[in-house]
């Protein structure tokens, strides 16, 4: 769903979502005496039981809107509703939703099972049962037998869980983590997304994660919401953000696009530098007025042949896993060298000749791979 | 491996170590300042009473301490005297009281401090020091004015129509306390500040998410993790409170008389040397038997919280 347009006032599918986030405003004072507009009429539904990841880069007010979620901020406008209830003027310690914090914020002076029991006392309940709650949630993030310990005599990654333990142990309506990775190390990072994405399952509690890094936003999410300058700019599952990004924004931020300029007809595209394209190589519903359009292709459905009156010269190449990663240079005869064209293509290493630096080549695109873009 | 025996002695020295010579200054210091004074009122306690009063004679004695509980008579007989001892459980309720008082205002006022923007932060630490800039006396001097019956605090409540009469404040244990207060208020705000300030508030906003309400908050997870900062506290207020002097001599009136008013008194208008010496042994046996409790306490409420040693207070 794109959102550059239209901003769907009702919730899309009948069932109520378990969050629904409704022109969200918030501004924070710069010390200097400026504004700096952190959420700007931000909407978005969340559905019960989904993972939803927030993706931007950073100061995107992803953080900000997790954090008026949870309410450890009051939004200066908007309403925030959990399961039809109204929450954005409801004290933190009353709503049900926790937050598993990127610091993982766990008390140094409690033992683990202290701090997993914390937040259970606070909701009065009997202490046999705090005991067996305990216990289920060190089995359930694997700590079993480290229920003694001290959070500092923990690894990063085992803190991690704790963290986890104890915010899931409140069995909250919506457990909100803030970057709840980016301390980890790459490996552990990997493990730590495909159990929370069984946790996620295994719970069916409704999950909302913050995260800058795109490939973790693609790996977990059910749902991804891109966030750009304090506004959600598009909202879908990883495979629909990925294939159609809305902007040229999302193209560049989710993986690696070639965002090229060109003039749509009826027939197809002309693009600078490159030449004629196809109009079947565009996505087949492109509903785009003609004239002037950027186009977003990503890098694998570019191919590039070696043909001695090639439009582009070859000026890189470098493997990428299993992959190599073709970068070439496009400028129509007579141009200035400012007005070339960079294009990025990506091919499997195995079985072919790989090209050579300085190869002329032509560029080609793959069947309905262009997506138009707003600028 | 063997020794390096062919290295130089600067070579081998490692970091940290120092030559014995540059301790010295400090050696000597403690020697002349501290330690010599010590032996001196230690020897003077049990040695006899000068025959004008002034000094002490060169002759042992038990005298100074069957003193501290027993009065001797004219005729000779001795009998319990509570006299001293009461003084001494004097002195320690109004160490005791100043703590406390000290420790209810400091906790909201470093808490305060310390959820200051930085810039600001340094601005009012060092207005928390502002009283050390002028001598204690003049500023126990100054309490005389604010709280004597013709004073400000006397005239503002007559002047809005509260009281008819003044009330008298100066020279009773309420002035004393006031002046103890408000001499060691900064001694108790200091630590607890320095402690507040490396708390991470994010700590709160977790036990806020967990579905803790404000007074949970303070309790269970703020006032755990500042402890070693009262603790220091504590001891910065509570041993120079035993023995201060100023308050109760100068807004108590002497009325309510602690054991350093009775200790100066014996070596001024009392003239009994050796008596005063064995109040001062005294004075400092409670003071290092107080440490010691402070030491164990503190020691077992870090083990129970988990957080850096007593040791790292000092």
């Amino acid at each position: 769903m794109c959102l550059t347009s239209t901003i769907s006032e009702e919730p899309l599918d009948a069932s109520a979502p378990a969050l629904s986030v409704r022109d969200v405003t918030k501004t924070f004072q710069t010390p200097e005496g400026g504004q700096i507009s952190a959420l700007d009429s931000v909407s978005l539904d969340i559905a019960d039981g989904s993972f939803m990841v927030l993706l931007g880069p950073s100061g995107c007010g992803k953080t900000t809107l997790l954090r008026c979620i949870a309410g450890l901020e009051s939004p200066d406008s908007g309403r925030i509703d959990l399961r039809g209830q109204r929450i954005d003027n409801m004290p933190v310690w009353r709503r049900r939703v926790n937050t598993v914090f990127q610091s993982y914020a766990l008390f140094p002076h409690m033992t683990v099972a202290q701090n997993i029991a914390f937040g259970l006392q606070m909701d009065k309940v009997p202490g046999d049962i705090i005991k067996r709650k305990v216990g289920e949630s060190l089995d359930m993030v694997h700590l079993s037998g480290l229920g003694s310990r001290k959070p500092s005599q923990l690894s990063g990654g085992q803190q991690q869980r704790v963290a986890l333990a104890r915010a899931l142990a409140k069995e909250p309506e919506v457990l909100l983590l803030d970057e709840p990775l980016s301390a980890l190390d790459l490996k552990l990072r990997r493990g730590m997304q495909s159990e929370l994405k069984r946790l996620q399952r295994e719970t069916s509690i409704t999950f909302v994660l913050v995260t800058h890094d795109q490939d973790e936003a693609m790996a977990m999410g059910d749902q991804v919401a891109v966030f750009n300058d304090g506004r959600i700019v598009q909202v879908g599952e990883p495979r629909e953000v990925y294939l159609r990004p809305c902007s040229r924004f999302v193209a560049d931020f989710i993986g690696e696009a070639n965002v090229l300029t060109g003039a749509l007809d009826t027939y197809g595209l002309v693009i600078e530098s490159v030449g004629f394209v196809p109009r079947d190589r565009l996505m087949p519903d492109t509903q785009a007025a003609l004239g002037q359009v950027h186009v977003a292709v990503r890098p694998e459905n570019v191919s590039l042949q070696l043909d001695p009156v090639g439009s582009a010269k070859i000026i890189d190449v470098s493997y990428v896993g299993g992959d190599m990663r073709v970068e070439a240079v496009a400028a129509a005869s007579g141009t200035a060298v400012n007005a070339a064209v960079s294009i990025v293509s990506r091919v499997p290493s195995q079985g072919v000749q790989p090209p050579r630096i300085g190869d002329r080549v032509s560029v080609s695109f793959a069947e309905g791979s262009l997506t138009v873009v707003a600028d | 491996m063997k020794a390096p025996w062919s290295a130089t002695a600067r070579q081998r020295r490692q970091a940290g170590q120092g030559s014995w010579w540059s301790g010295l200054p400090g050696v000597v210091y403690l020697i002349a300042l501290v330690f010599l004074p010590l032996v001196i009122i230690f020897v003077y306690s049990f040695l006899s009473r000068a025959k004008l009063g002034v000094g002490v004679k060169w002759q042992f004695s038990l005298t100074p301490y069957t003193e501290l509980l027993f009065s001797e008579s004219l005729s000779g007989g001795r009998s319990f005297d509570p006299t001293y001892l009461q003084i001494i459980a004097n002195s320690f309720w109004y160490a005791i009281i100043t703590s406390v008082v000290c420790l209810v205002l400091s906790i909201p006022i470093a808490l305060w401090l310390a959820t200051r923007a930085p810039e600001r932060r340094t601005a009012l630490v060092f207005a928390v020091t502002i009283p050390f800039w002028t001598s204690l006396l003049i500023r126990t001097y100054s309490f005389i004015i604010i709280l004597n019956d013709n004073g400000p605090i006397n005239g503002l409540l007559k002047g809005i129509g509260i009281i008819d009469e003044p009330i008298a404040m100066l020279y009773t244990p309420f002035a004393t306390v006031v002046g103890l207060v408000y001499t060691f208020l900064p001694f108790m705000i200091l630590p607890i500040y320095a402690s507040a300030e490396r708390f991470d508030f994010r700590l709160a906003e977790a036990a806020y998410d967990l579905g803790a309400a404000k007074w949970t908050v303070l309790r269970r997870i703020v006032l755990p993790s500042i402890r070693p900062g009262i603790i220091a506290g504590m001891v910065l207020v509570f041993i120079p409170a035993l023995g201060s002097y100023l308050a109760p001599e100068l807004l108590g009136g002497g009325k309510t008389s602690m054991i350093a008013n009775v200790i100066a008194a014996q070596f001024g208008a009392s003239r009994n040397w050796p008596f005063g010496a064995a109040l001062s042994v005294l004075l400092l046996v409670i003071t290092l038997l107080v440490l010691v409790i402070f030491a164990v306490v503190a020691k077992r409420a870090s083990r129970a919280a988990g957080r850096g040693g007593w040791e790292a207070l000092i």
